[in-house]
Parts: structure tokens; sequence; C-alpha cells
């Protein structure tokens, strides 16, 4: 049951579209940088992994900054419960991925590229690296290029070592420089002082995916798909109750309902919508679409049917952000535990409104407060899940959960 | 520990700083490395590190400390981790957990008397389509139910 190389083709309108190792490649080298950027931005191309930040933006600072080097890095730390997009494209569709780093390489002027690759996923690291050789025998990588003088490029990846922040770009650098993967305070970005104090571009696996198709099929083709906010494509990473658990490309502008759909889902209680990070939509919210202005997500989909004990499911995801927490700032290390125990109040039938309501008050303090994502994340869903299923979690008499089964 | 068993892990420290370099990006690399080797990080090892990397021990230390796969106390040879995030739950872990509890004769963050596994959880592993799923050292293992489980860990050295 070991998982190896896949040649599974799927089929989908963006990513999963024929596309064949090296063409955004030899597409970038005709078009030059000016006009790369120009494809990028009129794709409206957004960040893969949840924050959703223009890749257009952030490839032109770290194109105009003036340094003596430059790095490219691949944020391949897929830890969002839930999520697992990265993985089918690492193993299935290593070529977009690379061909997608050397274009930035390309268009930022650098020479190094750096694959951050979660520790979990080890097992994937023979594979990517025969590929990375492959590509060297090509010339996708090495010197000159596809025979581009003075354009040299070269792909190594490292490995982290099982903690969850790290997919923060920042605790992500700190991580490469050898450090304990504590975020940093932003700003300065990482466009303007990344990996080793250079500039240095931080993309999701599946935005240096997107761009190899960006860049060969052109901006206008990608933006035919998804909303005018939203543009493309996405990959969502779908679990929990349905017939059909996996990855699927959809158009951004999806109503959950469809997906719902799509997956094979009976009896739906509850979506999770963007991990543990992410929030708990109830059944009366399905007409909701999954986009940046609407119900945003890295891409991480876990369906609830009827059965689930939604309390039970906030304890999973506080025990997780307890876990994860690097500790650094307050609000994050104590406010987690604080929430925690809220729960563990819940569940035992012992708590006032008035106890609840300061709990919901600590949530938004920590929003505001904490220093990265994960600590101003972490609350959603707790708030929404509390909020949405208070009548089941709230609302019996003495203990709890006498109402619901399991 | 004894003279020569001091002497080949500072030879091996030494061939991996020229692997990976002295500068302090390679910190992580060779701390993995060794923790791939020995399963955990002596506090020789971790002085020998400092030395070559002209770093003080306690950040060597500092950074172990912070990663969650590698350790400065001795582990079993094995080390099997078990996805606790909820997909894996839903899909049925707790039977896969008490299965494999029983079976070891001890429970998750301990290691069996004869240093063969030592068992722990994990956050999600990405295998929530496949789920339940568990690390047994690097490799994933998917689909899992309380018989497969069990056969897997007893098929390990």
């Amino acid at each position: 049951m070991e998982t190896k190389l896949k040649n599974k083709k799927r089929s989908g309108p963006v990513l999963f579209s024929e596309y064949q190792r090296g063409e955004g490649i030899k597409k970038a080298l005709q078009l030059g940088r000016e006009n790369i950027l120009f494809e990028l931005k009129t794709s409206g191309l957004k960040g893969r992994g949840g924050a959703g930040f223009p890749t257009s933006t952030k490839w032109m600072l770290t194109a105009a900054a003036n340094a003596d080097k430059k790095f490219i890095v691949c944020n391949a730390d897929e830890g969002e419960p839930g999520t697992f997009k990265d993985r089918v494209l690492l193993l299935e569709y290593p070529e977009l991925v690379f061909d997608g780093m050397v274009i930035a390489g390309f268009t930022i002027g650098a020479e190094t590229g750096i694959v951050y690759l979660r520790g979990e996923y080890e097992y994937m690291l023979k594979s990517l690296e025969d590929y990375l050789s492959q590509m060297r025998e090509d010339n996708l990588l090495g010197k000159n290029i596809l025979g581009k003088e003075n354009f040299n490029f070269d792909i190594s990846i490292r490995l982290g070592s099982g903690a969850y922040v790290c997919g923060e770009e920042t605790a992500l650098i700190e991580s490469l420089e050898g450090f304990r993967g504590e975020p940093r305070n932003r700003p300065p970005y990482p466009v303007d002082t990344g990996y080793l104090g250079f500039p240095t571009v931080v993309n999701n696996v599946e935005t240096l995916a997107s761009v190899s198709h960006i860049i060969f099929k052109g901006g206008e083709w990608f933006k035919i798909y998804g909303t005018n906010k939203s543009t493309g494509s996405k990959l969502f990473s779908v679990s929990g109750d349905c017939e059909k658990p996996g990855v699927y490309e959809l158009p951004w502008g999806t109503k959950i309902k469809e997906l719902l759909e799509i997956v094979g889902a009976k009896n739906t209680k509850a979506v999770q919508v963007g991990g543990a990070s992410g929030i708990c939509i109830p059944k009366s919210q399905f007409d909701r679409i999954l986009g940046y202005e609407d119900a945003a997500t890295g891409g991480s989909i876990m369906i609830f049917n009827e059965s689930r004990d939604m309390l039970k499911v906030l304890k999973n995801f506080m025990e997780f952000f307890i876990d994860e927490s690097c500790g650094q700032c307050t609000p994050c290390r104590i406010g987690n535990v604080k929430l925690m125990e809220g729960i563990e109040n819940i569940e035992r039938g012992d708590f006032t409104f008035s106890y609840i309501n300061n709990l919901k008050e600590l949530c938004r303090t920590m929003q505001v407060a904490s220093k990265c994502g994960l600590g101003q994340s972490s609350p959603n869903s707790f708030i929404s899940i509390l909020e949405n299923f208070n009548k089941e979690i709230l609302h019996t008499s003495g203990k709890g959960k006498e109402n619901v089964k399991a | 520990m004894l003279e020569y068993e001091k002497n080949s892990l500072t030879e091996e420290i030494e061939n991996l700083v020229k692997q990976y370099g002295s500068d302090r990006p390679a910190l992580l690399q060779i701390l993995q490395s060794v923790q791939r080797k020995h399963k955990y990080v002596s506090d020789f090892a971790q002085q020998e590190i400092a030395r070559l990397l002209n770093i003080h021990p306690v950040e060597v230390y500092s950074v172990i400390s912070f990663y969650s796969f590698i350790c400065s106390v001795p582990k079993g040879r094995n080390i099997v981790r078990l996805c606790r995030t909820i997909s894996c739950d839903m899909a049925g872990k707790e039977n896969v957990e008490s299965a494999v509890k029983r079976e070891l004769g001890i429970n998750f963050g301990e290691t069996t008397s004869d240093k063969r596994i030592t068992l722990e959880y994990t956050n999600c592993l990405g295998m929530c389509d496949q789920g339940p799923a568990m690390l047994v050292n690097d490799q994933v293992y998917t689909h899992l139910n309380p018989e497969t489980a069990v056969n897997i860990l007893n098929g390990i050295k």
C-alpha cells in the first residue's frame, strides 16, 4: 500500500488539462520577462496556499529588487488538515511544479530554486530527485537552459521535520536557514528580505503549477474559468463523509452544494472549508460559493454527515492547534489552550453563556493579536462551529451531548 | 558511550558537514541525517555538530526541540506515527489505535521493551482521502483496518 509515483491521468479545466514537460519554459523564453509578468497579471492568479496574494505582484516586486542573489521557494509544506492536493501534484504532475519554478527563476532573475517538502512526504523524495535529474539531462535545468545564454537555474529539495507552522512563509525561511521555524515579523516581506536576507519568492505548489499553464496558454485563457475576483480553477481535497473522496479540479465559484453532489455526499450536516483554520458551513448555507470573495480555501473540504458530533470535530481541531502552535506569541500559545478548556467544559455541560461570550471575545483577541496566520485563524473553527451549531452544542440541558449520537 | 563509538560518530558528522557545508542552513539537514540513522541525536552528537558549525550546543538543542521529527532521547528502531486528524478519525482511526496498543502492549508515546517500535500520533499526513493512515519511518500506509495495521507492524524488525 505504499504510495509511489503514479501515471494516473486526471481531467480538469486548467491544472489537469494537457501539458507536456518544458512547454511553459519554452514559451516563457520566447515571451521574455515583461510579457510573462503581463500574462500573469492578466490571469489574475492569486496564491493557492490560502492567503490569496496576487502572484504577479509578488513576482514584480522581486523582479524589481536590486540584489546579488534571488531565490524561488516552492512551499510544499502541505500541512493543513484535510489538504492533499500538493501530494497529487508532486506525485502525478511534477512537470507543472518544476516548470513553474524555472519560469519564476527566469522572470525574477534567480538561479536557485528550493522545494521545501514536508517531512511527512519524505517517501516522495527519491522520485522527485530522479525527475530533477531527468530535467537536467534535458537541459530544462542547469546552465544556459534550452540554449538561452546566461539563463542558469537549478532546483534542490529540502525536507521539513514535522512542524505545521513552517508552512507560514517566514517560518519556512527560518527553517531553511537552519533555525527553529518561528514566524518573523512582517514587514519586511520575503520579496525583499527573504532566504539569507535576499529577495525571495515563496509560492505554493499549486500556484507554481498554475503558472506553467498560464504562460503556455495565456492569461486570457485562464480567466475564462472562475469568477471576477477568483479567476481560474482550484484543486479541492475532499475527505470525510462522501462516496468519492479525493482531489477534484473545479472552477472557482462552484457552489458548495454542487461540490457535494459531485463527490456523492449524502445527509450532509456541515462542511469544513479551509481545513482546521477554515470555517464550518452548515446546511442552510450550502448555496455559498467557493472563492476568495466568499468561502476562501487552500483546498481543504471536509464533509460531516448528520451522525457526527460537531463538538468532537472542534475538539480535534483545537488539539491540533495546541500541538502545532510554535509558542512564540502569547495569544496563540495560551489562547488555544483556553479555548480547549472551554470545549472540555462544554463537553461536561459545565458552562454559562457569559463564559462562552468571554471565550468568543478571546477569539477576537487572538485574531487581531497573534503574530502569524496560525493564531489569527485558529479561532475560526471555534467561532463558526459554536455559532452554526449552537443548538446541538449549547442549547441542550445539563450534559451537552445527549441529543446527538457519537 | 565507548571511545570508538564516539570517534565513528565524529567522523560521520564531519562527513555530513563536508556534504552540507558548515553554514547555519546546513544544521537542519545534518540533524535530519543523524536522526534518520540513529533515531535520535545524542548529547555527544549535538556537541560535535555545534563544534563543527561553530555555534553553541544549546543552539543545536533548541532546533532539535522545535521539530517533532527530531529528538534528543533514544527511541525505538522504528517509529510508527498514526494520523489523528479528523478525517482519519472518522474513517476508523480509533479501532486501529486500540488494536495496535493491544498488540504491542504499549501506549502511544511509548517504546516496546525490545526497542523495536515507538508509537506516536501525528497530525494530518495528507492521506485524508485514504484514511486511516500511518507512517512507518518514512513510508506511508493507508486504508488501514485493525488487522492490516497490526500485520504491518508485526512485519517490521
